[in-house]
């Protein structure tokens, strides 16, 4: 565990040493925090992927969430209160996830838990945040929240869910790549939402899911499953995941050889991976769901702008203190936005203590639109409360000279689908 | 006071510390110790099998993995009350044991382990492959609503204490009554000398398959009060390392003697929470932690007690 309080006391008594000059400078940081009705700070539970099979994406949330920490802080922090980032490795386990919760709700007395990506770890970590009271703030973009098998304490206020993902990506695929589509997952619950949310979001579309090919998860070597794809085929989708998947497209590019389908993807496979990695090169010409675009693309927004400096990303989606360290940028935005809601909810409830996180949820759930801005970079959102889930713009990008260039971004409403639940309805 | 009576006293007083626990702990070390207990009652279940008969086992997540998803699958899609689920997890964990001990057993020593542990990785893809049931790598929760039994809820934190604990003293008792019975006493015979209890004109056959019974039933148990006190049911928990914690919980806690596996999973569970706050490497700390132990206290914790000062210690 780490506490991370951008204002420590140590740093405080320090600051008291200083000259008048440089407390004049925080001084108006300082009038700020004085106003709020205790010292004590706002405590943020980190559900942290540290290690295991999420740890890449586990070290960019951390550090996306302690740079937003640190714009919250040097804003005033929240309801005049410092924030502080209490953060706890969960192995990307959810037996691990559990006890992690628990840790926050239980010993470290945190306001909220936040962060978790994986969905095996939200759902086993749910039902304790649950029966614990405590808030759950996941960046995820599991269904499971909209679904209706969480409960009223877990929200996903920041992040679209898989299932709006995939239904965003029919109209273009079938508009502009082909209508007869084969589809290449990987054979477990992400790879089958896939399956399920595409197949009959292209039917929609007028097109068609022309094959299913389902890729065991222990397979390593992917040669025979290429034939199985029709000759018809307009658009291979893959959604790969895991390190096999430079095999993958290693392999896919050595069957097909210059004459290809077109191919779309997820970035999901590809994220903290350089797109010009050996191996990656059949890449080129194919497109990729982004949640937010790894490059800066020409449209760059200031939001974006801040945001990768905030952050310390360049605009090739690399770190700024090491170009082979790659972000994983179009999911790592939900740390950063999550925070600022949880900011905002806290605003809007008046909370004080964790006797008001009942406000804080209410909060949240009487929330709407979220406009692009400093706290949203990645762009505008609609958030319902009903279903504790945000809905917002989907971009493709197109593999091109070694970059992801944009080449649609859809609409809120292209990401729409009917609610699963209504979790007003259940008490706290 | 004679051993049995010594040994008798110190088990219940054990289970009676523990129930006093449940009002004296502060809730952090309460829920903590709920957990414990049930992962303990799987290693009670791995030590049948490993400490008391020497069958090396690799593979005693599938067990695990049966009561739970015996017990979650039943509620999910059947819609079966706690108290019927649970039963059907533990019976599922028993077939399982029966079909698997027939099996594996045609086989020992390192085969044992590689037997064991393909049958675990058949169970973790049997897991995936019927997704569409399962939720297979995401697995799926069991709403408070569905863990009331007989008016109890067992998502409240006393409950699922004392719950827990009701699993954990069974287990217990259960075992200390094994060990000391002709069938136990056989089985360590069994560990000593294999070739000499059969000379002897023992089954050694069906008393390793009993063995094997035993313990994965045990197991099972605790995979399916798993699922039903915390929630979720999900095909991790049938992955190797879940096959290699319940061997850690018992090396350390003292193979072969009843209370090593609580003692073991105890220490493991807050070596793991306090060293996972100071740095990521922290399955490295526990495994420095288990060749220390194997270079000074080879028989664990509860073995070197038996050896130095207890030696009426089951």
């Amino acid at each position: 565990m780490t506490n991370d309080k951008v204002f420590s006391k140590s740093r405080r008594n320090a600051l008291k040493t200083l000259g008048l000059g440089a407390a004049a400078t925080t001084l108006p940081l300082w009038a700020r925090y004085a106003q709020a009705g205790t010292a004590e700070p706002i405590k943020v539970g980190f559900q942290a992927h540290k290690t295991g099979i999420g740890a890449a994406y586990g070290r960019w949330y951390e550090r996306t969430t302690m740079a937003a920490a640190k714009k919250i802080n040097d804003e005033g922090g929240i309801n005049g209160r410092a924030l502080e980032i209490v953060i706890e490795d969960d192995g990307t386990d959810p037996k691990r996830g559990a006890e992690v919760v628990e840790k926050f709700a239980t010993r470290h007395n945190v306001d909220v838990g936040f962060g978790t990506l994986f969905s095996h770890v939200v759902i086993g970590s749910a039902p304790r945040a649950g029966e614990l009271k405590l808030p759950y703030f996941v960046v995820s973009e599991g269904h499971h929240v909209a679904s209706g098998m969480l409960n009223r304490h877990t929200l996903q206020p920041c992040i679209t869910d898989v299932k709006s993902q995939v239904a965003a990506m029919a109209p273009f695929v079938a508009n502009n790549l082909g209508k007869k589509v084969t589809m290449i997952f990987p054979d477990f619950a992400f790879g089958h939402d896939h399956r399920d949310f595409f197949s009959a979001a292209i039917e929609a579309q007028g097109g068609e899911v022309v094959a299913k090919i389902a890729i065991p998860p222990t397979e390593s070597s992917f040669t025979k499953y290429f034939p199985k794809i029709p000759r018809n085929t307009d658009v291979i989708y893959h959604v790969m995941v895991g390190p096999a998947v430079l095999t993958f497209v290693k392999e896919m590019g050595e069957f097909f050889g210059p004459s290809r389908p077109e191919i779309f993807g997820f970035i999901d496979s590809l994220e903290a991976v350089d797109i010009n990695s050996p191996g990656l090169e059949f890449l080129e010409g194919t497109y990729f769901w982004e949640g937010h675009p790894r490059y800066a693309q020409a449209n760059q927004t200031e939001y974006d702008k801040a945001y990768r400096a905030g952050v310390g990303v360049d605009n090739t989606g690399a770190s700024i203190s090491d170009s082979k360290d790659i972000a994983t940028y179009a999911h790592m935005f939900g740390c950063w936005e999550t925070l600022h809601t949880i900011k905002a909810g806290m605003e809007a409830a008046g909370y004080q203590s964790t006797a008001d996180r009942s406000k804080l949820i209410e909060a949240v759930e009487a929330m709407t639109d979220m406009p692009e801005g400093f706290a949203h970079p990645q762009g505008a959102k609609l958030f319902n409360g009903k279903t504790h889930q945000v809905f917002g713009h989907q971009y493709i990008t197109k593999v091109s000279g070694g970059r992801l260039n944009l080449a649609h971004t859809t609409s809120i409403e292209d990401t729409f689908y009917p609610d699963e639940v209504d979790y007003t309805k259940q008490s706290f | 006071m004679t051993d049995m009576t010594k040994s008798l006293s110190l088990h219940l007083g054990l289970i009676a510390l523990l129930l006093s626990l449940n009002w004296l702990l502060p809730s952090y070390h309460h829920g903590n110790l709920a957990r414990i207990m049930v992962l303990a009652i799987y290693a009670i279940g791995y030590n049948v099998a490993f400490g008391y008969t020497g069958l090396l086992s690799l593979g005693h997540a599938m067990f695990f993995a049966a009561g739970m998803y015996g017990m979650a699958l039943t509620v999910r899609h059947l819609g079966w009350s706690p108290a019927p689920a649970l039963i059907a997890g533990i019976l599922s964990g028993f077939v399982l044991s029966v079909i698997v001990g027939l099996l594996a057993l045609r086989t020992s020593g390192v085969a044992f382990m590689i037997v064991t542990l393909m049958f675990a990785q058949s169970v973790f893809l049997i897991i995936l492959y019927f997704t569409e049931y399962t939720r297979g790598d995401e697995g799926f929760v069991i709403q408070q609503a569905q863990r009331v039994m007989g008016g109890i809820d067992l998502s409240e934190a006393h409950n699922r204490y004392l719950a827990a604990l009701l699993g954990f003293g069974v287990c217990l008792m259960l075992t200390w009554f094994l060990v000391g019975h002709p069938f136990g006493k056989t089985l360590i015979a069994i560990r000593e000398n294999e070739e000499r209890a059969r000379m002897l004109g023992y089954n050694v056959y069906l008393h390793k398959l009993g063995a094997v019974v035993i313990s994965g039933t045990i197991s099972a148990t605790a995979g399916a009060l798993y699922g039903l006190l915390f929630g979720y049911a999900g095909a991790t928990f049938a992955t190797v390392q879940y096959s290699i914690f319940p061997l850690l919980w018992v090396l350390l806690g003292g193979a072969g003697t009843l209370l090593g596996p609580f003692v073991g999973t105890l220490f493991m569970f807050y070596l793991i929470d306090f060293t996972s706050e100071i740095t990521t490497a922290y399955m490295l700390v526990a495994g420095v932690a288990l060749v220390l132990l194997t270079l000074f206290a080879p028989q664990g914790f509860m073995g070197e007690l038996r050896k130095r000062a207890l030696g009426w210690l089951p």
